[in-house]
């Protein structure tokens, strides 16, 4: 099977469902106005992108939330997004929020200061959905999703994903056909939680591998040999289905612990756009 | 020349909320009476909404009992006949995805869903009974069958309403748009169309299928709604994904030509396959029940 043309997409056909999808799906729930953590990476850049068109760029806020460690290109990157897309914008430096927390445990380490940075951005982006009267727009993709590649209740809360069911490189084809500014296109991913942080060098393999080798996997159904059988490394196979399995708490709302005949998740079952 | 005036309303739902779906109806029914159409068809669960869950239970209609908010359609009835799509449930509490034509002021035929999709995506089978008939019925319009999405993907659904005498088959759909490829149209919009040209080749029948649109938690509805002839000619198409109000002019004369220069109807032997069919129920060999 020749993958890679199995991930390539129609972007005409697919803008049209995303920008439908949060047009349709805010308007359900009463919102005409969007927010979200615009960080100058191309899939946040892409949500924007997509925000602007469905709502309008007036109704829509881009957050841009760096902290002290932040790369300089992130925020310009990010302003040159807003540029383009003509979305409202706002910058709020969120050192003095996460410093002093971060300075009571000067032996934390690199995740937990990132997860605590991360759930900075989300109370800031959470506290302009009720000042802006608007719902927080997701920009986590499908491959991160997938590999739990995020921090729950940080870059992974949010109202409403357009992205959430595209590949990385589905992003990436996404944006070339939208006009997304070269610099970002190029530039290697990265959270931009500590400096030369990339999410390839941390995953320890590429994106345009791994999204390959997830596609066979979760949408085509194939088990471990068949994937090793097109040619993917076996300990590579073993460690992305070992991240599926362990990550899937993140993907899901907590667990509850059932003892009455109809409880919440179990058998409590009605649609999130019940009445709308 | 005998025509028959039909249009499909491509339309959305407000989930779970049967009044406001009812003036979405009404409306349609208003628009189509003003292009003298004969016969309107809605899509599937048109008055609830189709991602319902437990909300199922909580707005079934049932048929039986003179459902008020059934009324205002069948009134709307003496005018033209209609489709619509609605949970239904019957007097033991069971439930089902039903559509009902309605025609002179009357519940002329009531089709329950018989194939329950509940694999993937779907898990109708959890809040819904299947139905257990496939019958074609008289119209004023002519014989008609009707499928519910699930029941086309099964080739005997349409085969028997075809040897029960069906020439126009009306199909409709809360079909998900899903499946992402360089074509210009998502993947499931392309296997429906495909079905659907393929039924009215092979049944030389009129293929009518109703889809709806707009998204239910994150589902698209992908419209793009047809009218295929009895020779597998399109004859009309609604876009994808726009609410949209698609009418056609079936030439009822067609049915003859086409099946007169190829005779599949005639040449069918239902015996025989009714035969082969005993056969492997006896032995066994018979893939399901």
């Amino acid at each position: 099977m020749d993958v890679e043309a199995k991930l390539s997409l129609n972007t005409e056909v697919t803008r049209r469902v995303l920008v439908t999808f949060l047009r349709q799906e805010m308007e359900r729930f009463g919102f005409r106005k969007a927010v979200l953590n615009l960080s100058g990476g191309l899939d946040s850049s892409m949500a924007c992108f997509l925000a602007a068109e469905a709502l309008g760029p007036e109704n829509v806020l881009a957050l841009l939330l760096p902290y002290q460690t932040s790369a300089p290109e992130s925020a310009q990157h990010a302003e040159q997004v807003v540029a383009i897309t003509g979305v409202a914008s706002k910058t709020i430096d969120i050192t003095p929020m996460v410093k002093p927390y971060l300075d009571l445990f000067p032996d934390m380490d690199n995740i937990r200061r990132g997860n605590v940075m991360a759930r900075m951005r989300m109370i800031v982006l959470y506290d302009h959905t009720v000042l802006w009267n608007g719902l927080a727009v997701g920009t986590s993709n499908k491959t991160e999703l997938l590999l739990g590649y995020g921090t729950l209740f940080g870059d992974m809360a949010s109202a409403l994903n357009p992205l959430g069911d595209l590949y990385k490189t589905q992003v990436r084809q996404m944006a070339r056909a939208v006009g997304m500014p070269q610099a970002i296109l190029d530039k290697p991913p990265s959270a931009d939680l500590w400096a030369g942080q990339t999410d390839e060098g941390e995953l320890g393999f590429t994106y345009a591998e791994v999204d390959k080798l997830l596609y066979l996997i979760v949408d085509e159904r194939y088990n471990f040999d068949e994937a090793v059988s097109c040619g993917f490394e076996p300990r590579f196979v073993t460690t992305v289905i070992r991240r599926l399995r362990s990550s899937q708490y993140k993907r899901l709302p907590p667990v509850i612990a059932k003892v009455s005949r109809r409880d919440v998740g179990h058998d409590f079952l009605y649609p999130r756009d019940w009445g709308s | 020349m005998a025509k028959l005036r039909v249009g499909l309303a491509q339309i959305g739902a407000v989930l779970g909320d049967v009044e406001r779906n009812l003036e979405s109806h009404l409306r349609m029914i208003s628009e189509a009476k003003a292009q003298h159409i004969e016969l309107l068809c809605f899509p599937e669960l048109s008055l609830t909404g189709y991602l319902l869950k437990d909300l199922a239970q909580d707005v079934a209609l049932s048929v039986e009992d003179n459902n008020a908010l059934l009324q205002p359609l069948i009134a709307a009835s003496q005018d033209l006949d209609l489709l619509v799509g609605f949970p239904e449930r019957d007097r033991r509490h069971r439930f089902y995805i039903s559509a009902a034509y309605l025609s002179r002021g009357e519940i002329v035929h009531t089709h329950r869903k018989v194939y329950l999709p509940t694999y993937g995506m779907f898990e109708e089978g959890r809040y819904f009974a299947p139905g257990s008939q496939l019958r074609a019925f008289d119209t004023r319009l002519g014989r008609v069958g009707v499928l519910i999405c699930e029941d086309f993907w099964h080739m005997s659904s349409a085969y028997s309403l075809w040897l029960d005498g069906a020439d126009i088959l009306l199909f409709v759909s809360a079909s998900p748009g899903r499946g992402l490829s360089p074509e210009a149209a998502l993947g499931s919009s392309l296997s429906v169309e495909m079905i659907n040209q393929t039924y009215a080749t092979f049944l030389t029948n009129f293929v009518l299928h109703c889809n709806r649109v707009g998204f239910e938690d994150g589902l698209n509805f992908w419209g793009g709604s047809t009218i295929f002839g009895p020779d597998g000619k399109l004859i009309a198409r609604a876009p994808y994904f726009e609410e949209y109000l698609l009418t056609a002019d079936l030439d009822l004369g067609s049915l003859r030509r086409v099946r007169v220069q190829l005779p599949l109807l005639r040449d069918e032997r239902a015996g025989l396959l009714a035969q082969e069919m005993a056969r492997m129920a006896h032995t066994g060999s018979c893939a399901t029940p």
